[in-house]
């Protein structure tokens, strides 16, 4: 059984779902305070949803001086497993852990609904199970989550493969009219250069059961749990 | 400090009335302080007396073998729902902050809800509103709705609290004054629920949350007058600023700090703030309070003591917790960095006290307060204007010729198009429990094991429950009871059921929203008293008692009063996952019934009497609304409840605004899959009334089902727009596999409910024909105008 550390800020509000979904796959989710200062033995961390701090100032721009961020933050650099969801990708795009920035939607309007999305490189340890063309149907629910970077480090994400998820219509297709919020290349989702620390907006936490309408969030849960096999069964 | 002296100006200032001043005198034995002034203003004002309703409310059935906690007794009604689990709801209003700052007036009105829920020990797991505005073409009526909405959106995505339900209707007569009622549903175990009572004579009293402001100072007694654009002005600051981040703190830290079980008694500061939560707790508990004002924290210097005890700041709770385990608040409230305060204690002398500097400043016996507060007799007397209503014949409109057009114009009505412009805005999914989204009949939510408060980790942990689900709706037909009160007031009970029946649910108990005008005008008070006494006898048919809910009078400005709106929102339990039923077809070749009569067969009118068409179409909200027969409603529900359960019944949608033009137009394009992709499929449908049952039209019709043969073959004469447009209550259109259909048609008319076949799913163009009508059109073209005529209003 796999050990998952669920972030818990003041106001996150999907850390008790992400901790469901885990529990709902068979392994082991625990809350962890914004004031702990150490993360414990834990297999992979989670950076949940929600409106850490009110979101008053800038999205995740208070909740990166949090104590758990300087432990997320060595956990990190030694290859841990990290994935931000929305409001937790927002978090690690502001400490730094995540290239670019997430900004007011297009629309100017919260935006709730499901989102196709598709898998733009299959590798990675929060992909690997995802299979070929297959395209995934997630929720979001964000006021915040067009995603900017510089043209160098836009280029660079392309170049390396670190665009995991771009908005798509049913048939896959990149479209605008796919994109729900104004994202350059309709980007969902990317990792970092080592590819341990992933963040993406659609909540896959959501979709885990067929009864709340997709179970499709599954696949990334299984493929980090598929890495951390892998891993294991290196050591 | 030196307060106002008391002068007849100064009482006629605050509302009250020189028989209710005299109360006052009587009570105290002495003449009021400024302070003792504003809190009896306070206290006494219809907001948080019910001064006007109170004999009115009193008629309603309150009492079932399920309710936990009842109307009336605490800040909401807790139903039983099986396990050792109960559900806390209720519905409030906030209609005049609402019309003054949009966006903080819905916002607070969120947060407040939430916190009565809360208050209750229960874990807020989902909210609904319902909304009303003024023309949508009207640029003001536009910058409230966005605002209305986008507030909602604020409070509700940030606390974490799924927006899943509602209602938005458009209509002039709201104009200036907008309706926002919202409704939050929590759920605990029973022995979770917690009293808002001071309850152990020297427990000390906390306050927690943010500090006191001058922010919406007497809010209350401002909601209880008319709104004029010169009160607006001088109320914009008695409109509270809502800090939803504050509130998610304080509801994790109560939630965690009743776990412990070191409460006595709890009371959030809504209405009349420190005042009420002080005034209530004492006297449901039959005990005294005393609180020190100095210490209560203060956001602005220099406030007075009657500033204090009437600030409506947001997000504050009062927390009598058991003497000796002090520490354990502390502990809780500074782990979520929030601020608390010890204020004070409770006493044996059954009077509230309040000191400022060790010097009393209000010293009033609290239960007498509650207790003895006015009831004021209204006269009631027949609006003038319903005699022009019943004089309304049909043939005053002339039949439709170009039914596509009208059922078009119908889909593009703002009131009828897709509500996606507002729900997207609210996080409708977190929680995990999203079962039924918006856009079907009635809202599903599931309670799983964490959507109760948590026990300490410590603690012996209870059995676990398998999953349940409860189905919530909102309904209220304001145009129909405008029309007639009585009656509309019964359909909006019946189709909230209705609703909750066609998504799986069996009614639970109801919450609501009383939103009328000013009770000193005669014809506005008859209205609020035939409307209760509908919804009272709506209630009464479902078993569905009423928990708990909320008056605002007083709905106009000076163009004249609303139309009568008494929201009701309303509970349902599903029994098993496998019930859960959504209103959209589901697959090519599936036979469409339709349960209920076409048209009312004694014809009031044929149901376009108040009805969306004859408003669209003729602009005219006139003639007798369609009657509401609750016994056959009752026996509709018993029907379609049975059929779901026994499995064939792949979709059910109520009938309701449009007719079953817009019913069967739904059901073929309200399945959304994704963001602007929504599975479209078509249909054939035949409404004109066939004198011989073919072989697809089940059985004979039988004596025992007097109904059957008016809703086969004795329809030689009905319009067939009424046919289309029109909306008879008790109509429910459902769709099953070809090979149940017979079945299904026989098992519902042996109930007793009119059924016939009418068509058939598949295709992609929906083609409807009534008696010499007929429409046709790619369901593509009309879910276009369905889905998009409201984001286009507000492009």
């Amino acid at each position: 059984m796999m050990r998952f550390a669920i972030l818990q800020f003041p106001a996150s509000n999907c850390d008790q779902d992400c901790v469901h979904a885990i529990r709902v796959l068979g392994h082991q989710a625990d809350y962890l305070w914004h004031k702990e200062e150490s993360l414990g033995a834990v297999d992979a961390v989670i950076v949940p949803g929600g409106f850490s701090y009110g979101d008053y100032l800038r999205c995740g721009a208070i909740a990166r001086f949090s104590p758990v961020m300087q432990a997320v933050r060595r956990f990190a650099d030694g290859g841990g497993l990290v994935l931000g969801i929305c409001n937790g990708f927002q978090i690690l795009c502001e400490a730094g852990l995540l290239p670019g920035a997430l900004i007011r939607n297009r629309s100017l309007q919260f935006r709730c609904e499901h989102i196709f999305l598709k898998t733009e490189n299959r590798t990675t340890p929060f992909t690997v199970n995802i299979p070929e063309g297959r395209v995934l149907r997630l929720p979001i629910a964000h006021g915040e989550g067009c995603y900017f970077a510089e043209p160098e480090t836009l280029a660079a994400l392309e170049q390396n493969h670190r665009i995991l998820w771009r908005y798509c219509n049913a048939s896959g297709e990149r479209t605008e009219g796919a994109n729900p919020n104004g994202s350059l290349g309709n980007i969902a989702g990317i990792c970092n250069e080592r590819g341990n620390v992933a963040g993406l907006m659609p909540h896959p936490e959501r979709a885990c059961e067929p009864i709340l309408g997709s179970d499709d969030g599954r696949l990334i849960f299984e493929s980090v749990l598929s890495a951390l096999n892998a891993g294991r069964a290196a050591a | 400090m030196t307060e106002p002296a008391i002068t007849p100006e100064l009482v006629a200032k605050h509302n009250l009335t020189p028989e209710e001043y005299a109360k006052i005198l009587e009570i105290l034995g002495r003449e009021p302080s400024f302070t003792e002034l504003g809190i009896f203003s306070v206290m006494w004002s219809e907001h948080c007396s019910y001064k006007n309703t109170k004999p009115l409310l009193r008629t309603f059935p309150t009492q079932s073998p399920k309710v936990l906690v009842g109307a009336g007794e605490e800040n909401a009604g807790i139903l039983d729902i099986g396990d050792g689990l109960g559900v806390a709801f209720k519905m409030e209003s906030h209609n005049h902050p609402s019309a003054v700052e949009p966006f903080q007036g819905a916002a607070t009105g969120v947060g407040g809800i939430l916190r009565d829920i809360f208050t209750m020990g229960a874990r807020p797991i989902a909210a609904l509103d319902s909304l009303r505005f003024g023309e949508i073409t009207n640029p003001e009526v536009r910058r409230l709705f966005s605002g209305v909405v986008g507030g909602i959106a604020h409070y509700g995505n940030c606390f974490g609290i799924p927006t899943v339900a509602g209602e938005v209707y458009f209509d002039r007569t709201f104009e200036g004054n907008p309706l926002v009622n919202v409704f939050c549903l929590g759920v605990l175990r029973h022995e979770q629920i917690a009293r808002g009572q001071a309850c152990g004579v020297g427990n000390p009293v906390f306050y927690v949350g943010p500090a006191t402001g001058r922010d919406g100072l007497a809010g209350a007694a401002f909601a209880s007058q008319d709104l004029t654009e010169e009160s607006a002005q001088q109320q914009r600051g008695a409109v509270q600023v809502g800090d939803p981040f504050m509130e998610k703190l304080v509801c994790e830290a109560c939630l965690e700090l009743l776990a412990t079980g070191a409460v006595a008694g709890i009371q959030d500061m809504g209405a009349a703030g420190l005042t009420c939560s002080t005034c209530e707790t004492a006297g449901r508990a039959g005990t005294g309070i005393e609180i020190e004002l100095t210490r209560v924290p203060q956001r602005a210097p220099d406030m007075t003591p009657y500033e204090i005890m009437l600030s409506e700041s947001q997000e504050r709770m009062l927390i009598i917790v058991h003497k000796g385990r002090e520490e354990e608040v502390k502990r809780i409230f500074d782990k979520w960095d929030l601020p608390w305060s010890e204020i004070g204690f409770v006493t044996d002398t059954g009077h509230m006290v309040v000191k400022n500097h060790g010097q009393v400043v209000a010293d009033i016996p609290a239960r007498l307060i509650a207790d003895e507060s006015p009831v004021c007799e209204r006269e009631a007397r027949e609006p003038a204007y319903l005699r022009e209503v019943r004089g309304f014949r049909l043939d005053a409109v002339p039949e439709t010729t170009d039914a596509l057009a009208d059922l078009k114009a119908l889909l593009a009505w703002p009131t009828i198009a897709s509500k996606n412009w507002v729900y997207r805005q609210y996080d409708h999914m977190v929680r995990n429990g999203s079962t039924v989204c918006p856009g079907s009949d009635a809202a599903v939510i599931r309670v799983k094991a964490d959507s109760v408060p948590a026990l300490p980790a410590d603690a012996p942990q209870p059995a676990p429950f398998a999953d349940k689900f409860l189905a919530i709706t909102s309904d209220c037909n304001a145009a129909h009871v405008y029309l007639d009160p009585y009656e509309g007031s019964k359909g909006a009970v019946a189709e909230a059921a209705r609703n909750l029946v066609c998504s799986g649910a069996v009614p639970l108990g109801v919450t609501d929203n009383l939103n009328f005008g000013n009770p000193h005008n005669p014809e506005l008070f008859w209205q609020l008293r035939e409307a209760v006494r509908g919804l009272a006898d709506g209630c009464r048919a479902f078993d569905t008692p009423v928990t708990g809910g909320n008056c605002s009078l007083y709905n106009q400005n000076p163009k004249g009063p609303i139309d009568p709106v008494p929201t009701v929102a309303m509970v349902g339990l599903i029994e098993k996952p496998e019930h859960i039923t959504t209103q959209w077809f589901k697959d090519e070749g599936d036979a469409i019934i339709l349960l209920g009569e076409p048209v009312d067969g004694e014809d009031p009118l044929l149901g376009l009497g108040g009805s969306a068409w004859l408003q669209v179409r003729h602009g005219r909200k006139t003639g007798i609304p369609p009657r509401c027969d609750l016994e056959q409603a009752g026996i509709l529900h018993t029907t379609l409840l049975g059929l779901i359960r026994a499995g064939g019944i792949k979709s059910a949608h109520d009938c309701s605004e449009g007719g079953l033009a817009v019913c069967v137009a739904e059901s073929c394009m309200s399945r959304l899959e994704a963001r602007h992709s929504s599975r479209l499929i078509g249909a054939q449908v035949d409404l004109t009334p066939e004198p011989a049952p073919g072989p697809a039209n089940g059985g004979e019709p039988t004596d025992k089902s007097p109904a059957a043969p008016a809703g086969n073959n004795a329809l030689p004469s009905v319009r067939s727009d009424a046919l289309l447009f029109g909306e008879g209550q008790n109509r429910v259109v459902v769709s099953c596999a070809e090979l149940d259909a017979v079945k299904i048609v026989e098992r519902a008319r042996l109930m007793g409910v009119p059924a016939r076949r009418i068509g058939t799913v598949g295709g992609e163009a929906l083609r409807m024909k009534a008696g010499g009508l007929e429409l046709s059109a790619p369901v593509a073209e009309l879910h276009d105008i369905w889905w998009n005529s409201l984001g286009r209003a507000m492009a």
